[in-house]
């Protein structure tokens, strides 16, 4: 002891300190590390709730009402479920831009740690349907009769709004079924599980889970940058509207150019 | 000018109209209307250099080969591609090559013809104007006068005023003929009887399922969802299925029964659950864009619009009656099954619905 004590004077002695100091450190929280992280995980549902709770206060309550129970400007959120969160958040319809009938999609507000914390805190509010995995909505392993009769079951049950390819059409009053090209596979999977806005639900009750799989592999191939138009130019897609005014404008447009070709004067020699 | 310079424009005087007086004053005639007659002819490059009338024949031939080639091609394009061979073109997509070639191909061979035909003679063939007058077309007095009495002659002939039997017979014949023809519009048939007036529905056949094929329950139709039914028994594949799924198809929803504003509506359906036809009463397209927040149904052809909560009242478009609504309930296994036929036609007006 005496020996240490004689050295407490060296110049080296204050490094040799702090590397004590530091190591000690480290084994501190080598050892209370693991054990803060397991708690931190049991309490993860309930920290994600009140995270949520505190976004929720800032971004929704003004629509949706203190206690998610809903207000003359928006609907109540008992009850919807955390996949109808993802759904509005992850697409950007929620919060929206200015009331109206329609909520259009647009960039996410939220990113997708906010959204998960959104999505329990509203989940905590009541029971609902919840985030679909990534099994429920993948479309690999279906065959191509499967796909096939996901199309039956589009015309069945989607076409009506969402048009035979799913390229959207008109409501009343403004309102619109949008375009389903570039919507990911998971939220056209949590659209028919909850309903959006004024779309119906199709619970899995009434339209089971490798039903939804099908509709959304029909998409996938009529409906993507990558499906095949064998035609060439498909114009929207709408039928008649869009192909009759193409044909009225545009082609007839190039024809009276043809024809006033046709009988226009050719050059006479004339002196100059 | 020198006519070796090639250009089309260096045309020796002589060959040119001469240059229009502009200096002159405009005399007017007595009669300033008069008829000023075809405007003067004017000869084309063509006609007076015979280099460039070369040329234009050497255009109208290129379009022509054109024309040929692009033929070919075709002929080229549809042994060389598959049926189902896809490639990809910048602002088309993802497009059938044999569509695309053969459409092309095609496209240049008869517009190069067209193209080539239209040069020529704007070109080549004559430019100058004629005019040629009308001539009344009737015939000569004595041609008409000749004609009329070969046919009193005729007549006379035939002896059809003083053979009466022949001449009877003959009309009996003639009028007869149609009636064959008559016969036939039976084929039009057979008269709809009452196959407008009923569906499949009738009491105690339970609602199944159009995704599933399952019988449906109460429990399985949540508030805001949409689901569609067919009668038990209709298999997809059987034969009458389109003719009695055209009638028979149903469109169930769930609403709050204190949202129901009408009275036989609410006693007609199940904890809240209606059924309508699907079928619209405008044409008959099947309306179901069914805006779960407002209840309202609207049509996709022409935009009737029917308030699911007041007993599918139309409240916009041309549909002329509300959707006839099926009267439902649960049986013994708590499946859901109609208590009846519709209580009206479904459908489209017709003219003996009443």
């Amino acid at each position: 002891m005496k020996k240490l004590s004689a050295r407490r004077r060296h110049p080296l002695a204050a490094i040799v300190v702090l590397l004590f100091a530091l190591a000690a450190t480290g084994g501190l929280y080598a050892a209370f590390a693991p054990a803060g992280e397991a708690k931190a995980e049991k309490s993860n549902q309930s920290l994600d709730i009140k995270e949520g709770k505190k976004l929720y206060a800032v971004g929704c309550n003004s629509c949706h009402g203190t206690g998610g129970q809903g207000t003359s400007d928006g609907p109540s959120l008992v009850g919807v479920g955390a996949a109808a969160v993802d759904f509005q958040v992850g697409t950007g319809r929620m919060p929206m831009q200015a009331p109206g009938v329609q909520a259009p999609a647009k960039p996410a507000v939220y990113n997708n740690e906010e959204t998960r914390q959104l999505a329990a805190y509203v989940a905590s509010l009541g029971a609902g349907p919840t985030v679909p995995g990534k099994e429920q909505y993948s479309t690999e392993g279906l065959d191509n009769e499967e796909i096939a009769a996901g199309g039956d079951l589009f015309r069945q049950n989607c076409a009506q709004c969402h048009n035979f390819t799913g390229e959207g059409g008109a409501l009343t009053k403004g309102k619109y079924a949008p375009g389903l090209d570039g919507v990911s596979p998971k939220h056209i999977y949590e659209a028919m599980e909850t309903g959006p806005q004024n779309m119906p639900a199709f619970p899995d009750t009434v339209m089971p889970e490798k039903e939804k799989r099908q509709i959304i592999a029909y998409l996938e191939k009529v409906n993507s940058s990558e499906s095949e138009s064998p035609g060439g130019f498909g114009l929207g897609g709408f039928g008649p509207v869009s192909e009759g005014m193409f044909a009225w404008t545009i082609v007839l447009a190039i024809l009276i150019g043809i024809t006033v070709w046709i009988a226009a004067r050719n050059a006479k020699a004339r002196k100059s | 000018m020198s006519s070796q310079t090639g250009s089309h424009k260096d045309v020796s005087e002589k060959h040119l109209p001469s240059a229009q007086d502009s200096t002159a004053v405009a005399e007017v005639d007595e009669n300033p209307f008069a008829d000023p007659g075809i405007p003067h002819h004017e000869p084309r490059v063509q006609d007076i250099d015979e280099r460039a009338a070369k040329r234009s024949e050497r255009t109208v031939a290129m379009f022509f080969i054109v024309s040929m080639l692009a033929t070919i091609a075709f002929i080229a394009s549809f042994v060389a591609f598959p049926v189902d061979k896809i490639f990809y073109l910048f602002p088309l997509g993802h497009i059938s090559a044999l569509n695309f070639s053969l459409g092309l191909s095609l496209g240049i061979a008869l517009f190069c013809i067209g193209a080539g035909a239209v040069h020529w003679s704007r070109t080549l063939m004559s430019g100058e104007e004629h005019v040629q007058e009308r001539h009344p077309i009737a015939a000569s007095p004595e041609t008409k006068a000749a004609a009329i009495e070969e046919f009193s002659q005729g007549a006379a002939d035939s002896g059809l005023g003083r053979r009466k039997l022949i001449r009877n017979t003959m009309i009996g014949a003639l009028a007869l003929v149609p009636l064959s023809g008559v016969v036939l519009l039976r084929d039009l048939g057979p008269l709809p009887e009452d196959k407008l007036r009923r569906t499949m529905w009738k009491k105690g056949l339970r609602l199944i399922n159009q995704n599933t094929g399952e019988p449906l329950r109460p429990e399985d139709i949540t508030v805001g969802s949409l689901v569609f039914a067919k009668p038990d028994g209709l298999e997809d594949d059987s034969h009458e299925f389109m003719h009695e799924i055209a009638k028979a198809a149903l469109m169930l929803v769930r609403l709050e029964p204190k949202d129901i504003k009408d009275k036989q509506e609410l006693d007609w359906s199940h904890e809240g659950i209606v059924a309508y036809s699907k079928i619209c009463t405008h044409v008959g397209c099947p309306v179901s864009l069914y805006e779960q927040q407002t209840h309202h149904v609207l049509c996709p052809c022409h935009q009737s619009t029917f308030d699911l909560t007041d007993g599918a009242r139309v409240i916009f478009g041309p549909a002329g009656h509300p959707l006839p609504q099926l009267n439902i309930n649960v049986n013994n296994d708590g499946e859901l099954v109609a208590e009846g036929d519709f209580a009206e036609p479904v459908g489209p007006s017709f003219w003996e619905r009443g």
